[in-house]
């Protein structure tokens, strides 16, 4: 996200396809193990894919079909803010998404873990505890259904998937059981005022600078340390991982905490956005943050991840539903398009994939 | 890691699937409200005096919103007013297999009558005409059974009517006003009901010739997604004179998006009738001008007309000796003017 221009410079572009896009391969012995060890190293910041570029290049056009076709609202300063404003909560949950499913799991109940941070911190007795309380609360819900689900899967030998459809199901129970239904209503004004125009720095309003401070964090993560080098390894071969000397259960209890604290953050942000808590919040996060993740680049199959990849993804998904509503579209309309761009983007992974086997 | 790939692309259609689910069980009420002090205050349908002693078995789904639990409680309290009702109440689930297992419970314990408000009326027919034929008559509650024979009296809600009478409210404050746009927030599209309010208000706006539906937008009765929705229709429409929204709750987000935008440039009218939404009227200082009800005090309303059913009564006030085999609810239009009377049937 941060250095487009160096896609300009890729220099191998026969073993860009199948290598990290911009995970760091370095020169450690962790991720040798992690694929089938054809990659061939350059410069971390010269490793821009085709994907990553092809991405970008869908974003692109997708903003000229807006400026085209709605040319005085698609471009005005309000709706840009509004896009990145959208983007920003499921870009968050979809940034802890790309480290889960980079090692090899798979987390269902971050939809879930939003809809019971932001309901338990909305309840009237942390909000009696002002912006910090709320902040807390939600944060640690989140870290704390993470917990849950690392301790499930790297310990409890539970597969990710059941064990997150199990926290699916129990968080979105436990919301229901705290709000009766109810919308919980925020009354702290210092939350609320974050989601206002008088709030925004430079004109960015301050959910974006949350995004952006995610997603820097989350990029150096992976790419620029021990904590990224090991995720991927687990992901392409945690067997070869455990005997290269990485405590592959304690680097899964991690990345499941990490991806509920992106929940927790997500929370704490849909309740500056919607001035409330309720149940019903988070509803298909799931389905669209690995969707992002996945069209991004990164492999459900583990092994390769890029935050770069699922921030372009989600972008997409985001201007896609803005460019919708703008030309006022048919929610079926819109639906129809949204799975034929999920199906097109799997598709092309597994062509891209099998080449890169060959 | 190719080998894997096919049942990880699963993993994802999995997802889809489970989500797809839990969407479908989250939004099959039309109000996600609840209500802790029903509007048991007014008079009775049937007559009020005690008579022969009757016992209802009462089957609603799960409460997983709060309309659905204004439901519930409108039926409790209504029931306890009567010194000769009994209520056998049911846990509630959206679970049709569930549903149909609690109905044969109740069928089996020999109530007098039965209130069901089914989680799937189409779905739940086959349930209903078990306990007809066992001799139990069926009130009917909101969604309606596939066949009339399932039923002994129906009693819902007006979702064409709430759309008509949203329309035809917007179209009287607007017939002067030449070259009007109008902007519709509607509820989840899957819906039957969705489609009704629409057809309903569209109906309504071909009276006033002056008036045009400019833009509509769907959203999924929560307030993440009205405040989504809104803000992006906010984006599309610069300028617009009146929006419905069919849904007070996802009104809350609506509310939400149209205060960050910093727009007061129209008139907005709300559906169902919570409490928030008819405080905001009151006070008068926002958008929102007014809400079109659809009230779950018709919980408390299938209760009466289970208690005449079993004492063989008729509805005071009526002429004829049996109650009616249906009964649809009036979509009132709550206004500044008249919302001191509505306030008691709000719902939190």
């Amino acid at each position: 996200m941060t250095q487009p221009a160096s896609a300009a410079r890729k220099d191998a572009p026969m073993s860009a396809a199948e290598s990290s896009s911009d995970s760091a391969s370095g020169s450690t012995s962790d991720t040798s193990s992690g694929t089938a060890g054809k990659r061939t190293r350059r410069p971390a910041l010269m490793r821009w894919d085709v994907r990553s570029l092809s991405l970008l290049g869908v974003l692109v056009a997708l903003v000229a079909v807006g400026g085209v076709t709605q040319p005085d609202s698609f471009l005005a300063t309000s709706n840009l803010q509004l896009v990145l404003t959208q983007a920003s909560v499921i870009g968050v949950v979809t940034v802890g998404m790309t480290f889960v499913i980079t090692s090899g799991g798979i987390d269902l109940s971050v939809g879930a873990i939003v809809a019971l941070a932001s309901v338990w911190a909305t309840t009237v007795a942390t909000q009696e505890f002002g912006f910090a309380g709320i902040l807390f609360t939600a944060v640690l819900v989140g870290v704390g259904c993470g917990l849950v689900n690392g301790l499930l899967i790297a310990y409890g030998g539970m597969v990710p998937f059941i064990a997150t459809l199990a926290m699916l199901a129990s968080a979105r129970g436990l919301a229901l059981q705290i709000t009766d239904g109810r919308t919980q209503m925020v009354t702290v004004t210092e939350v609320l005022d974050l989601g206002v125009k008088d709030a925004y720095v430079l004109g960015v309003p301050p959910l974006v600078l949350v995004f952006a401070a995610v997603t820097v964090v989350g990029w150096l993560l992976l790419n620029r340390t021990t904590f990224g080098r090991r995720t991927v390894a687990v992901g392409g071969n945690a067997e070869a991982a455990r005997l290269a000397g990485i405590d592959v259960r304690r680097q899964r209890l991690y990345l499941y905490l990490f991806s509920g604290l992106c929940c927790g953050i997500a929370a704490f942000m849909l309740i500056v956005l919607a001035g409330s808590g309720q149940n019903t919040n988070g509803n298909l996060y799931e389905l669209d943050a690995i969707a992002a993740a996945i069209i991004g680049g990164t492999l459900l199959s583990g092994g390769r991840g890029t935050i770069v990849g699922s921030v372009l993804g989600v972008l997409i998904f985001t201007t896609i539903t803005n460019i919708f509503a703008l030309n006022n579209l048919e929610t079926a309309v819109q639906q129809i398009a949204k799975g034929a761009i999920i199906v097109a983007a799997v598709l092309v992974q597994r062509r891209t994939l099998r080449g890169g086997d060959a | 890691m190719s080998r894997t790939a096919p049942s990880r692309r699963g993993l994802l259609f999995g997802t889809a699937a489970v989500s797809a689910g839990a969407l479908l069980t989250a939004c099959t009420s039309n109000e996600p409200k609840q209500q802790e002090q029903p509007a048991a205050g007014n008079t009775p349908a049937a007559e009020d005096k005690p008579g022969k002693p009757v016992t209802i078995g009462f089957a609603g789904p799960q409460a997983d919103h709060g309309w659905l639990n204004a439901i519930n409680q409108n039926a409790r309290s209504r029931a306890a007013t009567y010194s000769d009702v009994t209520l056998e109440i049911t846990e509630g689930s959206n679970d049709t297999a569930a549903q149909i297992g609690q109905v044969q419970t109740l069928i089996n314990k020999k109530v007098d009558v039965l209130v069901i408000l089914p989680a799937d009326g189409k779905a739940l027919t086959q349930v209903g005409l078990q306990a007809m034929r066992a001799g139990i008559p069926v009130v009917n509650l909101d969604r309606v059974f596939a066949s009339p024979q399932a039923y002994r009296c129906w009693i819902g809600g007006d979702n064409y009517g709430m759309g008509l009478n949203a329309g035809t409210y917007i179209g009287e404050q607007l017939k002067d006003k030449p070259n009007a746009k109008v902007v519709e927030l509607a509820g989840l599209d899957n819906l039957e009901l969705t489609r009704q309010r629409t057809q309903g208000f569209d109906d309504a706006l071909k009276n006033y010739p002056n008036i045009t539906k400019v833009a509509r937008q769907a959203a999924d009765f929560t307030v993440e997604s009205g405040q989504a929705k809104m803000a992006q229709l906010l984006q599309a429409q610069p300028a617009f004179d009146a929006l419905w929204n069919h849904d007070d709750d996802q009104g809350v987000g609506a509310l939400r998006a149209i205060a960050q935008a910093g727009r007061d440039d129209f008139l907005m009218v709300g559906g169902a009738g919570a409490k928030s939404a008819m405080d905001a009227i009151k006070a008068g200082t926002g958008v929102l001008k007014a809400t079109v009800l659809y009230p779950p005090t018709m919980a408390a309303s299938a209760i009466d007309l289970a208690r005449a059913l079993g004492q063989g009564k008729g509805v005071g006030g009526l002429a004829e000796l049996e109650i009616p085999s249906s009964l649809t609810l009036y979509s009132a239009v709550v206004t500044k003017e008249n919302v001191d009377d509505y306030l008691p049937t709000g719902f939190n």
